[in-house]
């Protein structure tokens, strides 16, 4: 399984800064969240797939983390439906049955197009967050966490964090092989509740080693002095280019356009069943 | 050079330390002096209270491991109970024992910076600095390298360079040699004495590998010995004393060559180099020593090879093998052992020893190849059908051991098998009792040293009672007592017909203890020979990243003809007077 890596290559998306990128997804993430109007949503996805051409990452390589994405998705579908399925006739005001379902589980083309507007949502913000994972040098991630006055400690924990999966999806490995070798089952041929047990056993060397790795870290990184001053400087970090302007001037405007706009008609909804597109 | 002139930069005066979690101090009525500019070896065997000197040294204690200091300690003239962490670090810098561990930059460039980071150092000043401390240490063409990407040696030249750029006056080098091959342990050696030569620092060095650490000249050698100072000499000095086997650290074996010659060795002929010693007086013993045991040597090396008409044990054919597609680790190794062998497995770090010992346990399906055992391919068997027989032990215990209590550790796999509860104690008992665990049967894992931790993951895996036992770096983190003592054991194993594998970088191990050496390189076997045979040609120490034993060395200088047949000599003289030559 690959995991979430940045590879270094060389786009327009690549050279922004990542405080830049960062803002650029909080905002964009922003304006999908406000928004449950179709137009703006698909314009979203329109620009974000350009981005993605540009960047030339390539998130089939990812197939597996987007899988997993997608039965969250379902899941999410399913249990709207399941927990409200009338919300899309409150939020629209009418009701077109299109199947006749038991109690209150009638199919409604309302319901259908408000679950359509929620999964577009997701369409629009999953590519861009991908982007700014794949695309920003982890050396500067927190470097730019902490550029939007996100305590220099808690960036630099975030971004330690993230580097020690591997090494602990590693040790893992390891661990639970040397169990398995001395005979300690955690496939599904042993009964639930000792394979339960089993696995708690193989946890706790896992964090003991985890612990270790803590502790050999935090002592070096102290004796180099981190931690010591209220500020400190990056050897990543870079000054914002015309480029990080441009993104950020250009996603403020498309955000405060949608501000307006759902203010203006009072609404964060586009009813199709008002005024249909066609 | 003279003292008398020069200024103490550390001072110790009647200091003892205790941490909070023990109940006696681990350094007790501690005087000592530390010139400026000083090159200091601080020995000790683990648990002696050496660590400790240095976390006192560095502020790591108290402010990182709890505990209460008694008495002085200055350090430029401020006593360090005044000074926090990190303006201690201010005075010296420590270079930590695991490079892989220390690494907080993903780039070389961002970790030699990591320092001047968190002291808000501008920027284009940083970077001019990190160029400059990348270029003294020898990496700069490795400056956006992933520093985990590196090879042992050029890990510690990283952190030696943010070190360096830092601009402290005192270097602390915490068991430099103890996470390296030997070839770049040697190179470490080298490294921290051209800084010494270059800069003029003051340099302390804590090791328990003696010969290892002399590769370069030190001023003075203290040896601390359950947390007192022992002994405070010149190298010379030290080694004709007999300090050195009482507190458990090994001599260097060229030393011992000339001790098992009948040499009389004392400190005017500088024994502490062995490219400087004066051998003029012992050249000739060790000729005729050589000579006169030669015709039976052979013999006596021979006889560990008799069981060679034996069918083979474990045959790997052609196997091949890698974690990711395109970059193979393994390409074509075959081999074949027989029962009773003791096998010891070399190479660089990364040329796949760890990972053939895997695939044998099935823990990775090879890509190509077949693995047979007594002549039925167990390509298809489990992990838990092949743990029967084959019993394997990871280098760090801390990925075994899951139980809180020794003796709960130890049964664990008997309990996994079902095995009746008589026949674990029994078991059990004597797994505790050959690995002098039977004392700590009822303590909590935790309270144990790396060194007690990795016998009770051994003991573990023989109460399984495997036909074969792949060890992983035993020696790793152990001093000399302890090696003796878990080497020894399990050379009493091999007496009841067990078959054992060593993956390792100890040069005295493959000396001491194997009947045959595999060397890996390249995804293939390189040589498969005696282990003499490997650590005297010079090509193969290289490609093994081994490092020449100094008994290569000292028949050289002694202008031995025979340089082999002396080393073949020592082996067979040392394995006789360790009583296990048969």
């Amino acid at each position: 399984m690959k995991m979430l890596a940045y590879a270094k290559l060389d786009s327009p998306i690549h050279r922004l800064t990542g405080a830049a990128k960062l803002l650029f997804f909080a905002l964009w993430s922003m304006g999908a969240m406000i928004t449950f109007d179709t137009r703006f949503l698909v314009g979203f996805i329109v620009f974000g797939l350009v981005l993605l051409k540009v960047s030339r990452v390539r998130l089939r390589e990812y197939s597996f983390l987007l899988y997993l994405i997608g039965a969250f998705f379902l899941l999410n579908h399913v249990a709207i439906y399941l927990f409200s399925p009338l919300e899309g006739v409150k939020i629209y005001g009418t009701k077109h049955v299109l199947l006749q379902l038991p109690g209150r589980y009638d199919l409604t083309a309302e319901q259908l197009f408000y679950q359509l507007n929620i999964a577009l949502k997701y369409l629009a913000v999953i590519p861009i967050a991908f982007l700014f994972i794949l695309t920003t040098d982890p050396g500067e991630f927190a470097a730019s966490l902490n550029r939007v006055k996100v305590s220099y400690k808690i960036a630099y924990a975030v971004s330690i964090a993230l580097r020690y999966i591997p090494d602990i999806q590693r040790d893992f490995q390891n661990i639970s092989f040397s169990a398995q070798a001395r005979g300690v089952d955690i496939s599904a041929k042993e009964k639930l509740g000792k394979r339960l047990r089993n696995v708690i056993g193989i946890l706790m060397p896992l964090i003991l080693s985890s612990i270790e790795r803590i502790e050999t870290i935090s002592a070096a990184m102290e004796l180099r002095g981190f931690g010591r001053g209220k500020r400190r400087t990056w050897y990543k970090d870079r000054p914002f280019g015309p480029g990080d302007y441009g993104a950020l001037a250009f996603i403020a405007v498309v955000l405060a356009a949608l501000v307006w706009l759902t203010i203006a008609r009072g609404s964060r909804f586009y009813n199709v069943f008002e005024s249909p597109l066609f | 050079m003279d003292n008398q002139s020069r200024e103490p930069v550390i001072v110790f005066d009647g200091f003892s330390y205790q941490y909070r979690v023990q109940t006696s101090p681990s350094l007790a009525d501690i005087h000592l002096k530390i010139y400026e500019g000083e090159k200091v070896l601080i020995l000790g065997p683990s648990g002696s209270g050496k660590s400790t000197l240095a976390h006192c040294i560095n502020g790591l204690a108290p402010y990182f491991y709890p505990g209460t200091a008694t008495g002085s300690l200055t350090i430029r003239g401020t006593e360090t109970k005044e000074l926090d962490l990190f303006r201690l670090s201010d005075r010296v810098g420590t270079v930590l024992q695991d490079p892989d561990g220390q690494f907080v930059g993903l780039t070389v460039a961002e970790d030699i910076a990591f320092r001047m980071e968190n002291d808000a150092v501008p920027l284009p000043e940083m970077k001019e600095r990190v160029r400059a401390a990348a270029e003294e240490a020898g990496i700069l063409e490795h400056l956006e390298a992933s520093p985990h990407s590196l090879s042992g040696g050029q890990k510690q030249r990283i952190t030696v360079a943010g070190v360096i750029s830092s601009g402290v006056g005192i270097l602390l080098f915490d068991e430099p040699l103890a996470n390296l091959d030997p070839d770049a342990g040697r190179k470490a050696i080298e490294q921290i004495d051209r800084i010494h030569r270059e800069t003029g620092k003051t340099i302390l060095i804590i090791e328990h590998r003696l010969e290892e650490a002399l590769h370069r000249q030190v001023d003075r050698i203290i040896v601390i010995q359950e947390g007192r100072i022992v002994a405070d000499l010149k190298p010379d000095e030290l080694l004709t004393s007999p300090l050195l086997v009482e507190a458990g650290i090994r001599e260097p074996l060229y030393l011992t060559a000339l001790r098992y010659a009948g040499g009389e060795v004392e400190a005017r002929h500088r024994p502490s180099r062995l490219d400087t010693m004066e051998l003029g007086p012992f050249a000739e013993r060790l000729k005729a020593w050589t000579e006169g045991r030669q015709s039976n040597d052979r013999l006596e090396i021979g006889a560990t090879h008799e069981r060679s008409h034996e069918p083979p044990l474990l045959e790997l054919a052609g196997i091949g093998f890698g974690y990711e597609p395109g970059k193979p680790i393994l390409r074509d190794v075959s081999l074949s052992i027989r029962k009773g062998e003791r096998v010891g497995i070399v190479g660089k770090n990364g040329a796949g020893k760890s990972t053939l010992s895997k695939l044998i346990c099935g823990f990775h399906k090879p890509t190509s190849g077949s693995i047979r055992y007594e002549g039925r391919d167990i390509g298809g068997d489990t992990i838990k059908e092949r743990a029967q027989r084959v019993g394997f032990v990871l280098q760090n215990p801390n990925h075994m051991i899951s139980k809180t209590l020794v003796h709960e550790e130890i049964a664990l796999g008997l309990k996994a098998r079902g095995i009746g509860e008589e026949e674990t104690a029994r078991r059990a008992q004597e797994a505790l009792r050959v690995c002098g665990l039977a004392p700590y049967r009822n303590w909590p894992i935790s309270a144990l040293s790396f060194g007690q931790r990795k016998r009770v993951t051994i003991a573990s895996v023989l109460v399984l009672q495997p036909e074969v036992l792949i060890l992983d770096e035993p020696t790793a983190g152990q001093d000399y007592r302890h090696y003796n003592e878990m080497m020894e054991f399990i050379m009493r194993l091999r007496e009841e017909g067990l078959t054992v594998l060593f993956i390792t970088h100890d040069l005295h191990l493959l000396l001491e203890y194997t009947d045959r050496a595999i060397v890996l390189s390249d995804g293939g076997v390189l040589a498969d020979a005696f282990p003499d045979d490997v650590l005297t040609d010079p090509e193969l120490v290289r490609e093994a990243s081994l490092k020449e034993t100094s008994l290569m060395g000292l028949a050289r200088r002694a202008g031995l003809s025979d340089p082999r047949g002396f080393v073949r000599t020592f082996i067979a003289e040392d394995r006789a007077k360790r009583g296990r030559s048969r």
